[in-house]
């Protein structure tokens, strides 16, 4: 009988370091898990920076020779090197600020139909229509844009264009000459197509989650489908539409084949959105093959700098304007 | 069934180290230095190297600008000769690149990344030649040991899309063309241009100018001659691959320029005339540098090479604009090869030449076929004479 608990007492000994030995196995590998995530987490970081650096150090020569001035030269000219970059600053703003200014209802409107009012059966292949657009290489909208859509603009619309606001003060410098079929107004307008499908999707996703009680309950109340996008679906997914807006912006400014093709590549600010112009990607794009090492290289590296630095202070911004908007639910 | 598990989860840290391993040793070769020194990890790594470097030898992807491979041999003289640069030869090179292979089994691998991409190349040793259409200065070439000499000619043409005006029915003049490209003309039916065309109705609309948006050869060669005749454009715009257009649009490529022309109504472009026959597009004749009223065609190119001095610049730098003669096409182009005086590789650019020397011999009626014009004997004859002076392999001996 002794026998036997002896040997109940060695089973359990046995098991409890059995035991413990699996536990110190799982330490270790929750240790060693740990560790790969960090590691993959320091790569972004480190190619970041890497990106980063790099780009700094080839500008530098171009920040040291021009200053400021390069901030504000609208002047352009390899074989003298001078070189401004206000005219691709001003381009890759203003393209895209017209692509949101544009995409943005539209994007909504979609995201807002399917969700809310179009027939069950329609959801799914408009759904799919709209992400295959977002599946578009971009190279094929410069195409489209080039061939069919700048001579269709510069023939139909954009007579009437200049036609219409003609009387119109202030306005009629925004539509003036118009004779290009390849201009700012263009650039714009394709970029809008190729952002309206990350607004709407991302929209879309989020309305989804806007519990069906809380609608049902404003329908309750008396409330137009209008009044319940308004005052329910948007409100309760107000985060979600700005970052979708943010990643189309972030889209939109660094955006470079098709707006190549259609923006003129003009290194001049015009007043007129009918003119030609250029946008940093558009630049670098065109020019780097051809750029002579040195000051003209740099200048480009200065351009590529610029757009990094632009496109984390509109991230920088989304992130900010979130927060406030949370501070301001939250009190 | 509850010890199983336990066991199973035992194996896990296993495979989570694993997963590190591979992390660690991914990270090892994408930084390019291999994480331990016994012999069997160098062996490895540089076994792996010299298979990028075949690819790079092999692969036809022209948009391969940053070729890093150390390994710039063409294997040994087999297969594959290694070149970059200029597009404009493009059509060319690789039409002769077939006909070559066809017979001696060895290729041709010439990326068409851009004049300025090819002399980066040369210079950086990844190729065996370089391509460009801006020729490098005597001083430049003595500086990196570098040989050129023209291998090609071609013309640029000025294009218009106006209503009703077919090819040649309109003629300008080198001041004019500058006028227009700077701005100073903006109507079609300025006095300046009415008084070239007598007999034609011009529509009284403003010009619509296109111009190369990116860095390019063509527009080097245009600007060449807009500089030539015009001392405005001298001061004002300059010449290079790429300007400060005073007015205009830019387009990527001759295809875009030829789309943006061929899309819009009252405008002017200058595209390759090769480009510009092979989509007929309407062509302007020009008023040459003794006054007479040419047409763009492979006579008039072959005119403007004629009455070149070609040995009056080193390198045979000789920018054919604006040449003297009754026939000769004002806006004539060659385009350059560059070697190594002192190859690393004499293999590799013994093929490169063997392929040059046939087609200056028998390439020319693929030339001409592709509308571009081959160099006259005179400079063929002093371009193999320089070959056999001036490029040596390690032995000192020539390579040809």
């Amino acid at each position: 009988m002794s026998g036997t608990m002896l040997n109940v007492g060695l089973d359990a000994a046995k098991l409890t370091e059995q035991r413990s030995r699996v536990l110190r196995g799982f330490a270790k590998g929750d240790r060693a898990f740990s560790l790969t995530t960090l590691i993959a987490c320091w790569t972004v970081v480190i190619i970041l920076t890497g990106v980063m650096v790099a780009l700094f150090r080839g500008a530098l020569p171009a920040f040291q020779a021009y200053g400021w001035e390069f901030f504000v030269s609208q002047r352009w000219s390899p074989p003298k090197e001078i070189f401004g970059g206000l005219p691709a600053i001003y381009g890759t703003l203003i393209t895209s600020l017209i692509a949101m200014a544009i995409a943005m209802p539209i994007g909504l409107g979609i995201a807002i139909f399917l969700t809310e009012t179009c027939p069950m059966a329609l959801r799914k292949p408009i759904g799919i229509a709209v992400e295959l657009l977002a599946g578009v290489p971009s190279i094929i909208y410069g195409i489209w844009g080039l061939f069919i859509f700048a001579p269709f603009l510069a023939e139909h619309v954009n007579p009437a264009l200049v036609k219409f606001f003609a009387p119109i003060p202030l306005l009629n410098a925004l539509f003036a000459n118009g004779s290009y079929g390849t201009n700012v107004l263009t650039a714009s307008l394709i970029l809008s197509i190729m952002i309206i499908p990350f607004i709407s999707s991302v929209s879309r996703d989020v309305f989804e989650t806007v519990p069906a009680v809380l609608k049902e309950a404003a329908y309750g109340l008396g409330c137009t489908t209008w009044e319940v996008v308004r005052k329910v679906v948007i409100p309760h997914t107000r985060v979600g539409v700005i970052g979708g807006g943010m990643l189309a912006l972030g889209r939109a400014l660094g955006e470079t084949m098709a707006v190549t093709f259609v923006i003129g590549n003009a290194h001049r600010i015009n007043p007129s959105f009918l003119d030609p112009g250029t946008t940093i990607s558009a630049t670098i794009a065109n020019e780097f093959t051809e750029a002579d090492p040195g000051l003209y290289s740099s200048t480009l590296f200065a351009l590529g700098f610029i757009l990094f630095v632009i496109t984390f202070i509109v991230l920088a911004a989304a992130r900010l304007m979130l927060m406030r908007i949370e501070r301001r639910l939250g009190n | 069934m509850n010890r199983t598990g336990m066991i199973l989860n035992t194996i896990f840290p296993l495979r989570a180290l694993a997963l590190l391993a591979t992390v660690a040793i991914l990270a090892a070769f994408a930084t390019g230095c291999p994480s331990e020194t016994d012999s069997t990890s160098t062996d490895s790594s540089s076994s792996s190297s010299s298979s990028i470097a075949d690819n790079s030898s092999t692969s036809t992807d022209s948009s391969a600008a940053d070729t890093t491979a150390g390994d710039t041999s063409s294997a040994g003289g087999v297969g594959q000769i290694a070149g970059a640069g200029a597009t404009f030869p493009y059509p060319i090179y690789s039409k002769w690149a077939d006909s070559y292979q066809k017979e001696t089994g060895v290729g041709l691998n010439y990326q068409s990344i851009g004049s300025g991409g090819g002399i980066k190349q040369i210079k950086a040793k990844t190729v065996t030649f370089g391509a460009t259409d801006a020729p490098l200065s005597g001083e430049e070439l003595t500086e990196s040991g570098l040989v050129q000499w023209p291998m090609v000619m071609g013309g640029i043409v000025p294009v218009i899309n106006l209503d009703g005006i077919t090819a040649g029915q309109i003629t300008l003049d080198g001041t004019t063309l500058a006028d227009i490209f700077m701005g100073k003309i903006s109507n079609w039916n300025d006095p300046a241009i009415a008084a070239l065309n007598a007999g034609v109705t011009l529509p009284d609309a403003s010009i619509n100018v296109v111009t190369r948006s990116d860095g390019s050869g063509t527009t080097y060669n245009f600007t060449y001659y807009l500089a030539e005749v015009s001392e405005a454009w001298r001061n004002e715009v300059g010449v290079d691959k790429a300007v400060e257009w005073p007015v205009g649009i830019g387009a990527k490529g001759n295809e875009g320029v030829a789309q943006n022309v061929a899309g819009a109504k009252f405008s002017i472009g200058y595209v390759e005339y090769a480009y510009a026959k092979q989509n007929s597009m309407t062509h302007c004749n020009m008023i040459n540098k003794a006054g007479k009223t040419v047409s763009p065609d492979a006579d008039a190119f072959a005119a403007a090479a004629a009455s070149a001095d070609w040995n009056s610049v080193p390198g045979y730098g000789v920018i054919l604009a604006n040449q003297p003669g009754d026939s000769t096409w004002p806006m004539t182009a060659a385009t350059f090869i560059l070697m190594y005086k002192s190859p690393e590789d004499d293999a590799a650019s013994a093929e490169a030449l063997k392929f040059f020397k046939w087609a200056f011999e028998y390439g020319s009626e693929e030339a001409l076929g592709l509308d571009y014009i081959p160099m006259p004997s005179s400079v063929v004859e002093s371009v193999e004479a320089m070959w056999a002076g001036e490029i040596k392999g390690e032995n000192g001996q020539p390579l040809v």
